[in-house]
């Protein structure tokens, strides 16, 4: 048992910070330096899968573990959107997620960002057209950034959500 | 005795579907092939809606057969399987729901893809004294899929669970309808992202076999190297993530790294963490190479030593076997008649694995065990996981060995024909079927394994307090997506 301990110790797993996105960066359209001086170095974010083939998830997943370690940039995941600053929203929106995400939208205390995720987020992926979705995240709920990929690496989501922050 | 082969033989046989025999037959034979699902002979392995016709895959245990009944529906109507044979009736209703199709004798008139009665559908009546509901979802608490849960409680014990499922419908059985074949292979890789090799492997054998070409056997081998990859990494996710919901954090941490540790081993020898669009009917799209090969290889020997020491925490931890032994079970009878594929079947006794039967390349090739425990309880889902690692370690290591030379695609003709193939992902089995016109897919389906999973886990939680729903619901672990379609 120690010595299982001690080798979980012995070396430190996590990443440095990654830099800047550019690419995520050009997409933080309404985010302004006023946005980013309030939310400080502190962000609760509720995360909401309206659609996603749960391939992004497993990704959202990651930045918590040894590697990501995104709690000690501030970053956390809470339980409710009445304690979130941040929905990060995955998936092309489905007809049968729409009420749940404006709901949810609604749920979030001002002020308030939402963060699309993934290809599908951003504009329903290789789902649009479907007559099943309604598309991009930003057709239902108003969208301050979008982290494109598919699904995007961790790296690039803790780097599009650092970009929430002022230097 | 068989009793598919009769049924088969009393249809007319359609010429070009493979491998498994399709026969198109009368309402008679129809109603036969239900009985004998009804009479336990059989095994549903799915049903699905395509232009005037139901197709109906059926599953015989001895002798060992497959085949798939067809019977034409040109007034829009059929008789209902799941009248007589339950596992039918969510996937009748999604027929009704995505075809219009009316399966006369349903037991269930509710819509299950479609929400277009929204806040009207109504759940199923509980009555009792001091009962109490609470209703969950669909956006739940952690990072997970959408769903719905309507618990039934006595105090703090569920007497009932009712699901609510099809939040994530993204018509993907619209998509595929017409698609060139690298588009909808890049759709069946994204109908549930955890499990994107296998769904690639499935569309791509699927397409082989409508055609009638075999990839060249280093393609075949890489794919069940990413197969068996892509099994580890939601293993540990699994295992870790069952420990959490039981306050054990310790092994969630561990896990979580060795699965990153896989996935970075698959970005760096595939280029993508999660190797999707990496298969590709005719073969694979990236080759592996020597250092990765290395890489890998010092990864399972990495990952074996380390999981070892899990599962002996895991086994002598009395406050996580308090949770897990003799909760959620699943009993052998109810897994057979559903068809229970994976950790969550063999846990309970029935040991289907379809890299064994109907058995692909190249795990003919390989030798490996498929472990079967018969307690059905939670601690025997985390047990099949466990040892399903530890057989696919084996299966990488041999795989890295033996690896044959050569190219790793093959063109794919512009043909037409019939194909349906069974893959082993890491939660069940997956049926894929198509209908290829010139190149072109002209209708698919896809099953998952959470099809028949899903209405277990309403009779597994049943006498189980509330607080031993995550241990239960994680211990399955079925998809939305591929669920929902």
């Amino acid at each position: 048992m120690l010595k299982f301990l001690r080798e979980g110790l012995r070396r430190p797993l996590t990443e440095n910070r990654p830099p800047p996105d550019p690419a995520v960066a050009a997409l933080a359209t309404t985010l302004n330096a006023a946005a980013q001086k309030r939310l400080g170095h502190s962000l609760a974010i509720r995360q909401v899968d309206a659609g996603s083939c749960n391939g992004c998830e497993l990704e959202i997943h990651a930045l918590n573990n040894a590697f990501y370690d995104i709690e000690r940039f501030g970053i956390h995941f809470v339980a409710s959107p009445r304690h979130a600053d941040v929905l990060l929203v995955t998936g092309p929106v489905t007809l049968n997620m729409r009420q749940a995400l404006e709901r949810t939208w609604r749920a979030t205390p001002d002020p308030k960002w939402v963060v699309a995720v993934g290809d599908c987020g951003a504009d329903g992926g290789i789902f649009a057209g479907s007559s099943a979705i309604v598309g991009g995240v930003s057709s239902v709920v108003p969208v301050d950034l979008v982290i494109p990929g598919c699904p995007p690496s961790p790296t690039k989501l803790l780097a599009g959500l650092l970009s929430l922050f002022a230097d | 005795m068989s009793v598919l082969s009769p049924l088969l033989a009393a249809g007319r046989p359609a010429l070009s579907h493979r491998p498994f025999p399709r026969a198109a037959v009368d309402e008679a034979v129809w109603r036969q092939a239900i009985a004998h699902l009804a009479a336990g002979e059989m095994t549903l392995l799915s049903v699905w809606g395509d232009a005037h016709q139901i197709h109906m895959a059926l599953l015989e245990d001895e002798p060992q057969a497959i085949g798939v009944l067809t019977l034409p529906c040109p007034d829009g109507t059929y008789p209902a399987i799941g009248s007589a044979h339950p596992p039918a009736i969510r996937l009748e209703r999604a027929i009704r729901d995505l075809f219009g199709y009316e399966p006369i004798g349903l037991p269930d008139p509710r819509g299950w893809l479609d929400h277009r009665d929204g806040t009207d559908y109504a759940f199923l009546p509980v009555t009792g004294e001091g009962l109490h509901q609470i209703p969950v979802g669909p956006v739940h608490a952690g990072i997970i899929e959408p769903g719905h849960f309507r618990f039934t409680c006595d105090g703090e014990t569920v007497v009932r669970l009712e699901q609510r499922l099809g939040y994530v419908h993204k018509g993907v059985d619209e998509l595929f309808m017409n698609a060139p074949l690298d588009r909808a292979a890049r759709l069946a890789c994204r109908v549930s992202g955890d499990s994107t090799v296998a769904y690639g492997i499935g569309f791509a054998r699927a397409v082989e076999s409508a055609l009638a070409v075999s990839p060249p056997p280093r393609a075949i081998w890489l794919r069940a190297l990413m197969a068996e990859m892509e099994r580890i990494a939601n293993h540990l996710g699994d295992f870790g993530a069952i420990c959490n919901d039981a306050s054990f954090t310790v092994i969630l941490s561990h896990c979580a790294v060795m699965r990153e540790r896989v996935l970075r081993a698959a970005d760096a020898a595939f280029g993508h963490r999660s190797m999707m669009d990496r298969i590709i009917p005719g073969g694979v799209a990236v080759d592996l190479d020597a250092d990765n090969r290395t890489a890998i290889a010092a990864l399972a020997t990495d990952i074996r030593t380390k999981f070892s020491d899990l599962t002996a925490l895991y086994d002598r931890t009395a406050s996580l076997q308090d949770r897990t032994v003799t909760t959620g079970i699943l009993k052998p009878a109810l897994a057979k008649q559903f068809g229970a594929g994976g950790h969550i079947g063999r846990a309970s006794g029935r040991g289907f694995d379809a890299r064994k039967y109907p058995g692909y390349a190249p795990y003919d090739a390989l030798d490996f065990e498929v472990p079967v425990l018969t307690k059905g309880d939670v601690n025997a889902r985390v047990w099949i996981r466990a040892r399903e690692i530890g057989q696919s370690l084996t299966m990488i290591e041999r795989i890295l060995r033996d690896l044959p030379d050569g190219p790793i695609q093959m063109p794919i003709p512009r043909g037409s024909g019939e194909g349906m193939s069974l893959t082993e992902a890491f939660r069940g089995d997956v049926l894929i079927w198509l209908r290829l016109n010139a190149g072109q897919v002209e209708r698919c389906h896809i099953r998952d394994a959470s099809w028949f999973q899903w209405p277990l886990l309403e009779a597994v939680i049943e006498g189980n307090i509330v607080a031993d729903f995550p241990l239960c619901n994680k211990s399955f672990n079925c998809s939305y997506s591929g669920h929902d379609l």
